[in-house]
């Protein structure tokens, strides 16, 4: 396959991000990642799950933490997974524009539950003087949630910066991949997400 | 397990690899001369390990030199292609089944010796005696529970029966090994609280050491464990309780040396019953067998320790120069006549061999 | 790449070519350069430890500097000096294995080659800098986490950036091996050394980011205040060995199994046999992979986990004996019946039978967990595991390095010198380690800076020092073995052993495409197949066209620079603040190389035909 059929493609293939053999590695690689990246969450919820009891008697989980702005992050965060399979659809269907659009929704979503997520910390760090170093608590408590902060941050500057570069050229066997893997890491995130509403929240709050 | 291992014993294997075995290592020290019931129950669950690896062994050494010798290439046979063999299911089927009841016969006595040596139910019984074992950078301290006795780097206990260890930390981890008698166990910080037995068969004073790497001086952290009959252990009990820090001693020297010591070193030091502090407890220090678990108790090595324990111990928390020599070696005068009990100084040692 | 190549010359020319290739042959050789360096360091700590512990007593070196120097032996013996090893065999073989022109990401390769390098080096820079790290290879907390200066943060942040490395080249290696494989290439085909490459790969996967987050968590206990592993705040330092074990007990299996497949692939050569009971192989590989993970908590058998739970793991430890018995035997009757050739390559390996053996029953004997009571962290277990890495990967990786010399330079490492080096090294070998066993039982434990005088360990420990110089004597043999062969050996051709498997298909050293035109698998063992049938060569499986091939890129290099500096960030804004401008400067040009990366295209280039017409001609490429 020439370089011209890769990126100025005569015919878009159906499935355009495992139509190249680097499309098809770059699939499969990154679901071994996501392999790796479950190992990582599931170290630091071990983590958690040993020290969530280590309060040194002040500001335990059901003292901290409200449900509610918990309820609006995981409903921002569930709808802008949705929207990007609504933009991988359209990728399917080789509609770049609506494709882009879908794109833009899930990222402003994105920043939406993250701007909620510093508030929360903020929150805590101010009101209840919960810090990182305040207890074994506080440490396992902000590392695994900033963690899914912090891929949070990363997917969303990843996809911003897709869509800003393709945005004047279009879709084309090239981009294809990096679109589909870009929106895989975050649907990886909101399952992530999930966990941690159900583990370090919903628990926390019951339990 | 010991009853139906001491018939095992007599066979010819396992009493050859025994005798073999005992051969190494230093009474009262090495593992393969066990001394009590734990050391003895473990040294028969490596007798059997060690005898179904050799048994293996043998015959994969047996097939090796066979085929080495057998199926070298000769001169002229640089053009025989042998038969490309795919492999054979008898014979993976016998090299897969074969181990796996060899480990089941290892398994069975392996889960049975845990579960043993886990074993806590007498603990809480009337008379048993536990003692609160705490790990330190680089010293060990006994505290004998209920009994308001404590001692530091030398342990004491009676012969044939159950002490148990309730052991902890105070700063990084450390773990108590005690090879003669039983195997070993971490001392961890924080709240976690570890528990072993001990059993000695024997009297006897018995080499430990700290088996978890603690800081420089880790190689250095050396402790006594004193086995002695059950009535000598009611006596030292009674000798401990009855120390007086205050006592006068005999020789101007030691006077002037207790004067400077409950001066600069109390804060730290403590003689008698008296909660852990930062540095060991010194009751009944003219009977130990080493000074500071290393060195031999000579007045001399005593002087040069106070004077500059880092030289010895490196990175220990005991500051040098805080007396001078004179003064130093009036504290060594005082301490060498703290001769609290006359309980264990016929306790058989390695040393002595 | 060639043409860039031609456009500069000289030296500068050849380090740019090496900084910015992603061939992965020649990423081989920076791994085999890079981690022989890191042997040689690692064996001269080794010597220094064996020199302190000759006599009772001794003050050969400072017990604090002792504890850097066991410190950074294991460390760099694992992390720099077998793995990256390993990793330059799997690079130089693999691909040829299964009949590919190059990794999937050959980017990514070179990328994780270069995280390995700056975290090496960096781990080595706390020598110079006031100290190195010095709790231990394990770094048990709290040990580490109080231990003062910066050693232990150098170890943090060392091992985070090579094992970054180390993970993407683990994810490179499965996307290789599942996707790029040549026609008729099915799984069941793939040459064990493949295969266990495979599997290694997987358990790189799925071990590494448990030490990723255990170091992140000592990191941040250490830089930043948290208190993980702080009891007075609630924390708990039996957290940081399970993540240490969950990653570190698959590590040893990472170690062993891609050199079990190198073993499986000379045993077959040099017997002329084709590997006995293939299947089972390949079964036992993955079992031994998928038992790796279950049984981490041996290594904590005294932490107090109780009886159940050490049962637990006693039991599924001693499982692993299994299937390691099945490859013993399935290797002895590989060479049953054969005709088997004692090259260099072969005497290794069979050296690695016994000794792996005798490594693999004290292993059992350690999972009684009760007897482990005893052993637990004496010089029996260290006995125990260098009978596994040294009899099993530093054996292993002789025996490659002399099997697939002639591939990655074609030239046969002198035979002579090759067994010359190799008695030594075995004779030492067991004396350093054999006694070691019974010291422990004699009451050492491992560790010791010093032991003393009238415990009866004054003899087993000089035989054991003397044993050490043995082993450096062979290892100084087969440095000389590389420099002499680099100078007098004749050049090869591409089939010097008259082997199996694809590899040998293609010249020594291979172009860099490595096939002109990609083969056509018929069966295990493929040049067999074909050699039997009378054929001289390879079936191609396509006809001769363009080939396309990747870019080279400065980028790998740059990202990894760029982690290099933030780590000196980390590890010194503990002093002063004004530090955390190298961690900003640093991540700058990391995240930039990263942001360069995604938005240039990068599409590669194409060899042309008539190239390649041109390179067979010359009698390359077929």
């Amino acid at each position: 396959m020439s370089h011209d059929d890769v990126l100025n493609p005569k015919q878009m293939p159906h499935d355009p991000e495992k139509a190249t053999l680097e499309g098809k590695n770059k699939f499969l690689g990154f679901w071994f990642f996501l392999g790796g990246e479950t190992v990582l969450f599931a170290s630091l919820f071990g983590t958690y799950l040993a020290l969530n009891g280590s309060t040194q008697g002040e500001n335990t989980p059901e003292h901290l933490f409200g449900l509610e702005l918990v309820f609006i992050m995981t409903m921002l965060l569930l709808t802008s997974s949705l929207t990007s399979v609504y933009a991988m659809y359209h990728m399917k269907n080789h509609n770049f524009q609506k494709m882009q659009l879908w794109l833009v929704i899930t990222v402003l979503l994105g920043l939406g539950f993250l701007g909620c997520e510093i508030y929360e910390f903020m929150h805590y760090i101010h009101e209840y003087e919960f810090t990182f170093r305040s207890s074994a608590f506080g440490s396992a408590f902000y590392t695994l949630v900033g963690f899914h902060g912090g891929h949070v941050l990363f997917g969303l500057s990843w996809i911003t910066a897709l869509i800003i570069r393709n945005q004047k050229r279009g879709l084309n066997l090239y981009n294809a991949p990096k679109y589909y893997i870009a929106s895989l890491y975050w649907h990886f995130i909101d399952v992530v997400w999930v966990f941690i509403f159900t583990v370090v929240y919903l628990m926390g709050k019951v339990g | 397990m010991r009853g139906w291992m001491g018939k095992f014993r007599s066979l010819f294997l396992f009493g050859t690899l025994a005798l073999i075995l005992s051969g190494c290592g230093k009474d009262n020290l090495s593992a393969l001369k066990p001394k009590g019931y734990s050391s003895e129950l473990i040294l028969d669950l490596m007798l059997i390990s060690i005898a179904i690896m050799i048994f293996v062994f043998v015959i994969v050494m047996a097939i090796y030199a066979f085929v080495l010798v057998r199926y070298r290439q000769k001169k002229d046979d640089e053009d025989i292609i042998p038969k490309q063999v795919e492999g054979n299911k008898a014979l993976e089927v016998i090299w897969t089944v074969i181990p796996i009841i060899l480990l089941l016969v290892l398994a069975v006595p392996t889960v049975q010796a845990t579960f043993d040596l886990a074993d806590r139910s007498t603990q809480d019984d009337d008379g048993v005696l536990t003692v609160e074992v705490t790990g330190n950078q680089y010293w060990w301290h006994f505290n004998y529970k209920g009994e308001e006795i404590s001692s530091s780097q030398e342990l004491y206990i009676p012969t044939g029966e159950r002490v148990y260890l309730d052991m902890k930390a105070s700063d990084v981890l450390h773990s108590f090994w005690l090879p003669s008698i039983a195997g070993k166990m971490d001392t961890l910080p924080g709240e976690n609280i570890n528990t072993m037995y001990l059993e000695a068969y024997e009297e006897g004073v018995y080499w430990g050491h700290c088996t978890e790497l603690c800081g420089p001086s880790h190689s250095l952290m050396d402790f006594r464990v004193v086995a002695v009959s059950q009535d000598e252990f009611e006596q030292l009990k009674e000798d401990f309780r009855n120390i007086d820090p205050e006592a006068k001693p005999e020789t101007d020297s030691a006077v002037e040396g207790q004067k400077t010591f409950n001066n600069k070193c109390m804060s730290c030091h403590a003689i008698g019953n008296a909660p852990m502090g930062v540095g060991p407890n010194l009751s009944n220090f003219a009977n130990r067998e080493r000074i500071a678990g290393i060195l031999e108790p000579t007045k001399e090595n005593l002087v040069s320790w106070i004077t500059n324990p880092d030289e010895h111990k490196p990175g220990n928390k005991m500051p040098a120069n805080l007396v001078d020599e004179q003064q130093a070696e009036e504290i060594a005068d005082y301490l060498l006549q703290l001769d609290h009990t006359d309980v264990g100084e016929d306790a058989p040692t390695q040393s002595e061999e | 790449m060639s043409t860039a190549a031609a456009q500069k010359s000289g030296f500068l020319a050849t380090i740019w070519d090496y900084l910015t290739t992603v061939d992965h042959k020649k990423i081989a050789q920076l791994y085999l350069y890079t981690g022989g360096f890191f042997f040689l360091v690692g064996g001269v700590e080794a010597m220094l430890i064996r020199i302190q512990l000759m006599k009772p007593d001794n003050d050969f070196l400072s017990a604090g500097l002792y504890n850097e120097m066991i410190t950074m032996h294991g460390t760099t013996m694992i992390f720099l000096a077998a793995m990256p090893l390993i990793f330059a065999l799997m690079n130089a073989v693999v691909p040829l294995q299964i009949g590919a022109r190059d990794v999937a990401f050959p980017f990514l390769n070179s990328l994780g080659f270069w995280l390995f390098f700056f975290g090496g080096v960096l781990l080595n820079v706390s020598w110079f800098t006031g100290g190195a790290p010095d709790a231990g290879w394990t770094n048990y907390a709290p040990l580490s986490t109080t231990s003062p200066g910066h050693g232990v943060d150098y170890y943090v942040m060392g091992l985070q950036i090579s094992g970054a490395g180390t993970l993407i080249a683990g994810i490179n290696f499965l996307v290789t091996i599942v996707n790029m494989r040549a026609p008729g290439m099915t799984y069941m085909r793939m040459p064990l050394f493949t295969w266990s490459t495979f599997v290694t790969s997987a358990l790189i996967l799925f071990a590494f980011p448990a030490l990723t987050v255990g170091l992140f968590l000592m990191m941040f206990d250490r830089m930043f205040g948290s208190a993980f592993f702080d009891v007075a705040l609630g924390g708990n330092v039996i957290i940081w060995e399970h993540l240490f074990w969950i990653f570190g007990h698959p590590e040893v299996y990472i170690l062993i199994l891609p050199l079990f497949g190198a073993f499986s692939d000379i045993f077959s050569t040099f017997s002329k046999k084709r590997l006995f009971g293939y299947s089972a192989m390949v079964f036992a590989t993955v079992l031994i992979g998928f038992l790796g993970f279950m049984v981490w908590a041996h290594h904590m058998f005294t932490v107090g986990m109780g009886p159940i739970a050490n049962s637990i793991f006693a039991v599924a430890t001693m499982a692993i004996a299994v299937p390691t018995g099945i490859k013993i035997f399935n290797w002895l009757f590989t060479m049953w019946g054969g005709q088997i050739r004692m090259t260099a390559a072969m005497l290794w390996s069979v050296a690695f039978i016994p000794s792996f053996t005798i490594g693999g029953m004290t292993g059992v004997m350690l999972a009684a967990a009760a007897a482990d009571y005893q052993y637990h962290d004496t010089y029996f277990v260290v006995g125990h595991f260098h009978y596994v890495i040294v009899g099993g990967v530093a054996f292993g990786l002789f025996a490659g390095l002399h099997y697939w010399w002639p591939k990655m330079f074609g030239k046969i490492l002198n035979e002579k010198l090759g067994k010359l080096a190799f008695w030594p090294f075995f004779i030492g070998f067991h004396l350093t380690f054999f006694i070691q066993h019974f010291l422990g039982l004699m009451g050492m434990p491992r560790r010791y800076w010093v032991f003393l005088d009238g415990q009866g360990l004054n003899t087993g420990n000089l035989i054991s020092t003397i044993g050490a110089f043995l082993m450096a004597i062979g290892t100084i043999i087969f440095l000389i073995n590389i420099v002499y062969t680099a100078f007098k050996e004749p050049k090869v051709g591409g089939d010097p052993w008259n082997g199996r498997t694809l590899e040998w298909a293609i010249p020594s050293p291979p172009p860099h495409y490595n096939f002109a035109q990609t083969p056509l698998v018929r069966g295990l063992d493929p040049l067999w197949v074909e050699k039997m049938d009378g054929k001289k060569g390879m079936t191609p499986s396509e006809p001769l066209g363009d080939i396309h091939m990747p870019n080279g890129s400065i980028l790998p290099f740059m990202m990894s620079l760029g982690m290099f500096i933030a780590g000196f960030g980390f590890i010194y804004q503990i002093d002063s603040s004004s530090w955390l401008i190298a961690v900003f400067i640093g991540m700058g040009i990391t995240l930039g190389s990263m942001l360069t990366r995604s938005l240039k295209d990068d599409l590669g280039h194409h060899i042309h035909k008539e190239e390649l017409e041109r390179d067979i001609k010359k009698g390359a490429g077929k």
